[in-house]
């Protein structure tokens, strides 16, 4: 048990490592030459060659990569090229945004999609557990951003209940904050739910069909008890491996949802900084978003074992 | 049993430390110099409360409101040092707002006009410019604006603190001395028209000797409003400067606030959250604002929308025919109707009509396909492919697949690429010329010399004739200048050097009663200072 944590560990760290030689990589071979950016339109040669050589993008590739890893690890990325500002407190002040907004959706998902799911599987055989079925069906083709521009139109343009955008800071402000964050919340977490549901129908499905359950009804359990007592945490497995790879594309979804809602998180960031090819922020964002990912699947494989015992006896 | 808590331990110690991470993060925000943007995304939100009840309360009385005006603005400066980063937004937020200069355009007439310096005069011989200061003007700092800081100004911009490449306007620039604490002399190698202008530009801008420092965080100038907060990716804030040496603005602050999307500033101005929005990126959104509870203001800026034609030899468009072939094959009046919802000037060549040696050269290539097709025939070049590289900006992609369709029309081929801006599209077209055509705005005032004037230049044009012409024009007369300047916009009309789509409109929409709004956008500066809620 412990052997197969370390080797997910090791899996986990090496992946980091690949990812980082990756998107250092991938930077270099954007087009685009952050001195030209920064100087304009009519800037001569020499000045760009400058300007590279003080952002010190002159400097041999490994040299670059080296320091940009020491950077990381130090909790100290280095500053912007051409806004001077430190890398390291942007990201940590936009990843609270955004953390704030996954975690938020994440939860409103869960909420609506574990009850409807259960519900959609044990009135399977039912109209209107089929019709709720069809219309989560409808809700996983819905695009965030897309729930995203209707709901602000419906709820800040039309009906003035909320803002349109902006972020406001929790203890600051914290009707302002609930209500901005309320739509974006709303529109990343719909899609999010409608899949999760699907996923809690079938797994809830497959544990109804299980002889254990069956055995538990024949000693007089109703099938709803039944599930509770015996089935939920069966079926809790494939759904906590769902929720994991939920939560990585919630956090590339909210790059978009960002930008529709004027949010500044890391979304917001990196799309600006890609565009002011900030490379420095740009890696460190990506990486941020890469080891978040990671570390997701990782916390996943380490949830499986606590919650599926037969896992456990099986690795050793 | 064992293993299980074992197992919980572990992925409490996984949960633990993902915490700790992350708290750590939020140390370093706290004690690192970058801070506040944490506090930064709420400042404004808070802050509209107490905005309305200051529209109630004060009456515009002299020295002005409490009030706060927000301007909804689409690019966040991605620094302040207009001295080392180029782009239209440090200029827009900070000239005539924060720094000053000493002469200025008159947005209306589009003069020359005093500012930092009361008068001026040039000597006969047209080197010497002897400027006479204001006096009693101090920076935000707190230390007086003399000539000594407009000799240190001026000269910097020659010296290698300055990198961006506008510099190259002072180049003519011999000498600078400050006479005395009001005089300032400056002489230059030879006679130049452009000089003068060039001054009211961010070349011209005035900085504190004590200043300069940190200009990609602080900014110190002699301005109406100094410079409040930056909250990165939201927004920046001016404050009403008390020390003014002019009239004092009526707004207490001015919020601008920065949306990358389009529809989500409208949104912003539709449901109250902004005031002004400072630019219309679409132009058929301005239906959502028709009817009264909007101002809709529309002028013209210095944007003109060129379709550039890589005339370089080797190229199709080398041909002179097939150059005109496009110019015939372009109906102007329906692709702005088309793409820009009829919002906009054509101009037919490189200068706007604010500029005093503006002609209407609109009837130099009137729309005629026949025509086009003959030339296109006349040059055997049917069927022949174009690229058409454009940037991802809104114009060029709405404009650029209407300019393919009219060029087919013709019987050329034209595939279009979209190439990420600023970055992509720099390097693809304007560094490497990898381009037969390509659509830009180039929003320099008085930039046809700049654009035209050089073969190196993407353009490709810059002829010797063209050159000796804006030559003539820069060191004759100003009479001289006028004449010489439409000579030169006629030539490059006449030649095909590029067609000429359009002109960007100034297209504002704010709450009916705010007033000083520029109706015209032909400054590098969005001027703060005349607005007011009346």
């Amino acid at each position: 048990m412990l052997l197969r944590l370390l080797h997910r560990a090791m899996i986990f760290a090496l992946s980091v490592l690949a990812a980082s030689v990756l998107v250092f990589a991938f930077m270099r071979v954007l087009p685009g030459d952050p001195a030209r950016v920064a100087l304009g339109i009519n800037a001569s040669d020499e000045a760009v060659v400058a300007l590279r050589e003080h952002f010190g993008l002159d400097r041999p590739v490994v040299v670059q990569y080296l320091d940009w890893v020491r950077g990381m690890l130090t909790l100290d990325p280095g500053i912007e090229f051409i806004s001077k500002a430190a890398i390291g407190p942007q990201i940590a002040d936009r990843l609270q945004v955004t953390l704030i907004l996954v975690i938020t959706a994440m939860l409103l998902a869960v909420l609506v999609a574990v009850p409807v799911g259960i519900w959609m599987a044990v009135r399977h055989r039912h109209v209107d557990g089929v019709v709720m079925s069809a219309v989560s069906q409808v809700g996983v083709a819905i695009p965030a951003f897309l729930a995203g521009i209707v709901l602000i139109s419906v709820f800040a343009v039309r009906l003035r209940w909320v803002p349109s955008g902006g972020w406001a800071v929790p203890a600051q402000d914290p009707v302002g904050f609930l209500q901005r964050l309320a739509l974006p919340a709303i529109s990343l977490a719909g899609v999010q739910a409608a899949v999760l549901a699907r996923y809690v129908r079938s797994a809830v499905l497959d544990v109804l069909r299980e002889d254990y359950l069956r055995t538990a009804r024949a000693k007089g359990l109703r099938p709803v008890q039944a599930l509770w007592r015996h089935g939920l945490r069966n079926a809790a497995v494939p759904v906590v491996t769902v929720l994991g790879l939920q939560l990585a594309t919630l956090l590339v979804g909210a790059v978009v949802i960002e930008r529709v809602f004027v949010i500044p998180g890391l979304g917001s960031l990196l799309l600006d900084s890609v565009a002011q090819r900030e490379l420095l922020t740009v890696q460190t964002v990506v990486m941020v978003l890469v080891v978040a990912t990671l570390l997701i699947t990782f916390l996943v494989d380490a949830l499986y074992l606590v919650i599926d015992p037969r896992l456990r006896t099986g690795s050793r | 049993m064992r293993t299980s808590t074992k197992t919980r331990s572990l992925a409490l110690t996984a949960l633990l430390a993902t915490t700790v991470t992350l708290a750590g993060c939020n140390a370093g925000a706290s004690t690192s110099s970058g801070g506040g943007s944490g506090e930064t995304e709420g400042g404004g939100s808070g802050g509209s409360g107490s905005e309305q009840s200051g529209e109630t309360q004060a009456a515009p009385a002299p020295g002005g409101s409490e009030e706060t005006v927000r301007i909804g603005l689409v690019a966040e400066p991605a620094s302040l040092d207009f001295t080392t980063t180029d782009g239209a937004a440090i200029p827009q937020l900070l000239l005539d707002n924060v720094y000053e200069t000493l002469v200025t355009v008159d947005a209306e007439t589009g003069e020359i006009v005093p500012a930092l310096a009361e008068s001026w005069e040039v000597s006969e011989d047209r080197l010497t410019y002897t400027f006479t200061l204001e006096e009693g003007v101090t920076f935000s700092d707190g230390s007086e604006f003399t000539a000594e800081d407009a000799a240190f100004s001026l000269e910097r911009v020659s010296s290698d603190a300055w990198t961006i490449s506008l510099k190259a306007q002072l180049d003519v620039v011999e000498s600078v001395e400050a006479v005395d604490d009001t005089t300032l002399e400056v002489t230059l190698s030879r006679p130049s028209n452009s000089f003068l202008y060039s001054l009211t530009t961010r070349v011209g801008a005035m900085f504190d000797t004590e200043g300069v420092d940190n200009l990609a965080e602080e900014a110190i100038g002699t301005g109406p409003y100094t410079f409040g907060t930056w909250d990165r990716g939201s927004q920046i804030t001016l404050e009403r400067n008390p020390d003014y040496h002019g009239d004092a603005p009526y707004f207490a602050a001015v919020e601008m606030r920065y949306f990358q999307d389009a529809n989500a500033l409208n949104n912003a101005m539709l449901t109250d959250s902004i005031d002004v929005v400072s630019t219309v990126q679409a132009p058929e959104s301005l239906a959502e604002f028709e009817g009264g509870d909007f101002q809709i203001v529309e002028g013209t800026t210095n944007g003109e929308v060129v379709l550039s034609m890589n005339q370089a030899e080797g190229n199709p468009l080398a041909d002179p025919a097939l150059r005109q072939a496009v110019r015939h094959a372009i109906d102007h009046q329906a692709l702005m109707d088309t793409c820009w919802a009829g919002r906009g000037e054509l101009i037919g060549s490189m200068v706007p009509p604010t500029d005093p040696w503006y002609e209407d050269r609109t009837g130099d290539y009137p729309s005629d396909l026949e025509r086009a097709q003959e030339l296109i025939a006349e040059a055997g070049a049917e069927g022949t492919e174009l690229r058409l590289r454009i940037p991802t900006l809104p114009y060029a992609v709405s404009c650029g697949t209407v300019v393919e369709s009219m060029l087919e029309d013709a019987g050329l081929e034209v595939s279009i690429d979209e190439l990420e801006f600023p970055a992509a599209w720099l390097e693809t077209v304007f560094t490497n010329k990898d381009f037969d055509l390509s659509i830009v705005s180039h929003v320099e005032p008085r930039d046809m010399a700049n654009v035209f004037g050089s073969p190196d230049y993407y353009t490709t044009y810059g002829t010797e004739e063209i050159q000796t012409l804006f030559e003539e024009a820069d060191t004759g007369t100003e009479e001289e200048q006028t004449a010489k300047l439409q000579e030169a916009a006629a030539l490059i009309s006449e030649d095909a050097a590029a067609d000429f789509l359009f002109l960007l409109p100034n297209l504002m929409v704010a709450d009916p009663d705010i007033t000083g709004l520029p109706t015209n956008a032909i400054k590098e500066s969005f001027d703060l200072g005349d607005l007011a809620r009346g």
